[in-house]
C-alpha cells in the first residue's frame, strides 16, 4: 500500500491533503453550493432567517494545559466558527467518547470548564450524547461541539476584495506551543499560555462599528498561513502580508526557532483575520483595540489582484516569498 | 527578539548588499552544503535580493535527502518486525523507500517513533525492555556526536536492547568528490555552520590547497548568509583562497573536541553510499569494532538491497547541484511535497521542497 492509499495524520493537519481530501472525497459526495464555500460553518436561509451552524471535533493531547482544556476548547472552537460567519452563536451540542477507565474526576472538570466557557460565550448547551468505548479504542476522551447562531451580516471567506486590509487580533502561534510546552518528550518549557478564548463578543463589536467587513476567519489547526492561503484561494485573489508587522511573542518566536517550526503556522484558538475594506481599517482597528480579545490588533496585509490564489510574504529583510500551504503535519493533535 | 534581530536587521542587509553589488564584478557560482542554508535562503527570500551575477546553488546538504533509498527500506524492513520499536527523527518520515515510507507503515501499525534526541530512544529502551528499540541515525557530523553518546550510554548502563542503524555521513568528503567530478564550476563553497561547529575549520583547508577555491564556514541569519557571500567576493576579489569563519560565535578552528571525541570512539569511517552521488571514499560512519553488538541490521539479520531510484527523478543531478528543481520533469507534477517522488521534496530542507514551498510550484 503507498501512502496515498490510506488515511495519515497528515491528512488531519489542516493543510493540503486535508484539503485534497475534503475536495475529492467529501464535496464530490455531498455536492451543494452552502458546503462547496468551504467556510468555517454552513450559513443557511429560512424565509428571513439566516442561520450558521457549524460542527467540530476535539482530540488535542494532552487533555488539560496551560491556559485551557479540552472542554474550554470545544466550546470556543465552534462559538467561534459560527461568529466567522458573521453570526451571533446561539445554541450548541455536544458529543463525548470517552475510554473506559478515564477519570470520574477528569470528567467533571472538563464539563465545569464547558459550562464556564459557555456562560462566557452566552451560548447554552441543548443537546447531546456520550459513548463509552473499551480501553485502547480511544485515547482518553473526544469532544464535538455543534452550534448555531444567527447571521448578523454575511461574511465568507469567498468575500475578499482586491484593496482590502488584513488585520490579525493580536498574537499568532500561542496555542499552538502551549500545547507543545506540555508535551514530555520535547521538554520545552516556555511560558506561553494558550489563547484559548471565545471571539463572537470581538465580532459583534466591529460589526456594529462598520459595514465594511467581507472576511472573518480563525487561524486554527496550520495557523495564519493557512487561513491566508484558503481565503486567497476561495476568493481567487492574490494576498500580501508584511513579515516585521505579524505580532509574534519573543517566547513563541524562540520556540519556534528551535524547534524548526514557522510560527506563521502554528496553531492558534482566540485569534481572527479580518479582511476589510480599506475606508473602514482604521476604525476596525481601534474598535477591536478597545476590546479584550483584539487588544493586540495590528493590520499585517493587503489584498492584492495578482498572483491569484497565492499568499505573499516581504521578508524582515526586505525580501519577498511565497508562503505556502502547510503541506504534512507540522504537529498531530493540538486541537 | 535578543541576539536573533541584530543579524535580520534591514539596513545591516541593506548595507551588504550594496558591498556585494559593488564588489561581485563577474558571474560567479557559490555552493552551500547545509540544508539549513537551502532554508535560510529561500525563506528570507536572499536569493532574489542578490544581483544577478551572483548566483548560489544548493548541494548535498540535506542528511535526509542523502540517505539512501536501501537504508529506508531497511528501516521499514526493522520496524515490520514484531517485537521492534523503531525510532526516527521526523523528517525521515515522509522519505520514500522503495514501495513505502515509514510513515505509511506507521499507519499500518508498525511502532514507529519520532524522537527529538538521539537519547530519547535510550529512554524508550529502557522504558520497553521486552521491545527492541532500533534507531535510524542518520544526519552528518553534527548528529553523529550525540548518537555515539547514546552508544555509549547504552554501553554504560548495560541496555543491551538498543541497537543503531548506522547512516551518518561526512561533508568534506561529499565536497571533494563534487569537485573532482568536475560537473559544476564553483567559484566558492558556503560551508556549513553546525557541522562547522563539531569539525572546526580544518577539514576543508584541503579545498582552497588543492583546488584554490575559497571557502567560508556561514551562520543561518540573513546577515551572516550576506556576510559571508561578501566574504567570498573579497577573497576572489584579493586573488586569493582559504577557510574563513564567518559564523565566529559558534566554530572554532579545531572545532569541538569532546564532541568529535565521542564520534571517533564509537565510529569508524568507511566508504558510504550517497543518495544521488554514490559510493564516496570514506565518507560515511559505522560502529567500530568494539560496538557491533549494537549494530542493528546485523542483530535482526536484515541486509542492504539493490534499489532503483524512481525513473524521471533528479534529486541526484540537484544533489550534485548540476539541475536546479524547476529543471526535473517531475517538479510540481508528479512530484509535490504532499505527494514526493524524490528525497529532496520531503525534508523541509530539501531543495526542491524549500524552491516549492517558498517560490511556488510553478515551473520555469
Amino acid at each position: 500500500m503507498t501512502p496515498v492509499d490510506m488515511i495519515l495524520l497528515a491528512h488531519g493537519a489542516g493543510g493540503k491533503l486535508t484539503r485534497r481530501l475534503i475536495e475529492e472525497d467529501i464535496l464530490t459526495r455531498f455536492e451543494n453550493p452552502v458546503l462547496r464555500r468551504l467556510d468555517d460553518g454552513a450559513t443557511l436561509t429560512f424565509g428571513n432567517l439566516k442561520l450558521a451552524y457549524s460542527t467540530d471535533s476535539f482530540v488535542v493531547d494532552p487533555i488539560f494545559f496551560r491556559g485551557g482544556d479540552i472542554g474550554k476548547l470545544a466550546i470556543n472552537g465552534t462559538v467561534n466558527d459560527i461568529a466567522m460567519c458573521g453570526a451571533v452563536p446561539m445554541y450548541l451540542t455536544t458529543s463525548l467518547i470517552i475510554e473506559e477507565g478515564f477519570k470520574l474526576e477528569d470528567l467533571r472538570r472538563i464539563l465545569n470548564s464547558m459550562r464556564d466557557a459557555a456562560d462566557e460565550a452566552n451560548v447554552e448547551v441543548v443537546a447531546g450524547d456520550t459513548k463509552v468505548v473499551s480501553a485502547g479504542s480511544a485515547d482518553k476522551i473526544f469532544v464535538n461541539t455543534s452550534g448555531i447562531g444567527i447571521v448578523e451580516r454575511e461574511v465568507s471567506g469567498s468575500n475578499a476584495k482586491v484593496g482590502d486590509k488584513v488585520i490579525i487580533s493580536g498574537f499568532i502561534g500561542d496555542h499552538g506551543i502551549a500545547i507543545l510546552s506540555e508535551r514530555e518528550e520535547l521538554d520545552l518549557k516556555v511560558p506561553v499560555t494558550s489563547d484559548c478564548s471565545p471571539l463572537n463578543g470581538l465580532v459583534s463589536s466591529i460589526l456594529d462599528a462598520t459595514d465594511g467587513i467581507h472576511v472573518l476567519r480563525d487561524p486554527t489547526r496550520g495557523g495564519l498561513a493557512t487561513a491566508l492561503n484558503e481565503i486567497a484561494l476561495q476568493s481567487n485573489v492574490g494576498i500580501r502580508i508584511y513579515e516585521e508587522m505579524i505580532p509574534i511573542r519573543d517566547a513563541v518566536r524562540g520556540a519556534c526557532e528551535m524547534l524548526g517550526l514557522d510560527p506563521l503556522y502554528v496553531a492558534n484558538e482566540g485569534k481572527m483575520v479580518t479582511f476589510v475594506s480599506p475606508d473602514d481599517a482604521p476604525q476596525v482597528l481601534e474598535v477591536m483595540r478597545e476590546h479584550r480579545s483584539g487588544s493586540d490588533a495590528r493590520l499585517i496585509g493587503e489584498v492584492i489582484a495578482e498572483p491569484r490564489g497565492t499568499v505573499l510574504m516581504r521578508t524582515r529583510i526586505g525580501g519577498e516569498r511565497i508562503v505556502d500551504m502547510l503541506t504534512g503535519e507540522q504537529l498531530p493533535r493540538i486541537c | 527578539m535578543k541576539f536573533l534581530d541584530e543579524f535580520q536587521d534591514p539596513r545591516l542587509v541593506k548595507g551588504l548588499l550594496q558591498e556585494i553589488g559593488s564588489l561581485a564584478k563577474r558571474r560567479v557560482t557559490f555552493m552551500e552544503v547545509c540544508g539549513t542554508h537551502t532554508m535560510a535562503l529561500n525563506k528570507f527570500g536572499i536569493r532574489a535580493m542578490l544581483p544577478n551575477r551572483v548566483d548560489i546553488i544548493s548541494g548535498p546538504g540535506c542528511p535526509v535527502c542523502v540517505t539512501p533509498m536501501n537504508v529506508i527500506d531497511a528501516a521499514i524492513e526493522a520496524a515490520d518486525i514484531e517485537n521492534v520499536i523503531l525510532a526516527t527523527f521526523g523528517d525521515m518520515m515522509r522519505v520514500p523507500g522503495s514501495s513505502s515510507s515509514l510513515e505509511a507503515e506507521k499507519a499500518l501499525r508498525s511502532d514507529i517513533r519520532v524522537v527529538y534526541s538521539a537519547m530519547d530512544s535510550l529512554g524508550i529502551a529502557e522504558g520497553n525492555p521486552d521491545r527492541e528499540v532500533v534507531l535510524l541515525g542518520v544526519g552528518f557530523e553534527t548528529t553523529a556526536p550525540s548518537i555515539a553518546c547514546t552508544v555509549l550510554g547504552a554501553a554504560r548502563k548495560g541496555i543491551d536492547n538498543f541497537k543503531l542503524i548506522t547512516a551518518n555521513k561526512l561533508i568534506p568528503p561529499a565536497m571533494k568528490a563534487l569537485l573532482d567530478a568536475g560537473e559544476v564550476k564553483l567559484d566558492g563553497f558556503i560551508c556549513p555552520g553546525h557541522v562547522s561547529t563539531i569539525i572546526g575549520s580544518e577539514p576543508y583547508e584541503f579545498i582552497p590547497r588543492e583546488y584554490g577555491i575559497p571557502c567560508v564556514i556561514s551562520g543561518f541569519e540573513p546577515v551572516d548568509m550576506l556576510q559571508s557571500i561578501l566574504i567570498l567576493l573579497r577573497q576572489i576579489d584579493e586573488g586569493r583562497s582559504g577557510v574563513e569563519i564567518q559564523y565566529s560565535r559558534s566554530v572554532k578552528p579545531d572545532g569541538n573536541q569532546i564532541a568529535k571525541r565521542f564520534t571517533s570512539e564509537v565510529f569508524k569511517i568507511v566508504d558510504s553510499d550517497w543518495r544521488g552521488l554514490g559510493k564516496i571514499k570514506a565518507s560515511g560512519l559505522a560502529l567500530s569494532e568494539r560496538f557491533q553488538e549494537y549494530d542493528a541490521l546485523k542483530h535482526l539479520g536484515i541486509g542492504l538491497r539493490e534499489s532503483a531510484e524512481p525513473p524521471g527523478c533528479l534529486c541526484g543531478e540537484i544533489l550534485r547541484g548540476v539541475r536546479s528543481p524547476p529543471e526535473c520533469g517531475l517538479y510540481g507534477l508528479r512530484c509535490t511535497p504532499e505527494r514526493p517522488v524524490g528525497p529532496c521534496m520531503v525534508s523541509s530542507e530539501g531543495t526542491c521542497a524549500a524552491y516549492y514551498r517558498y517560490s511556488g510550484g510553478a515551473r520555469e
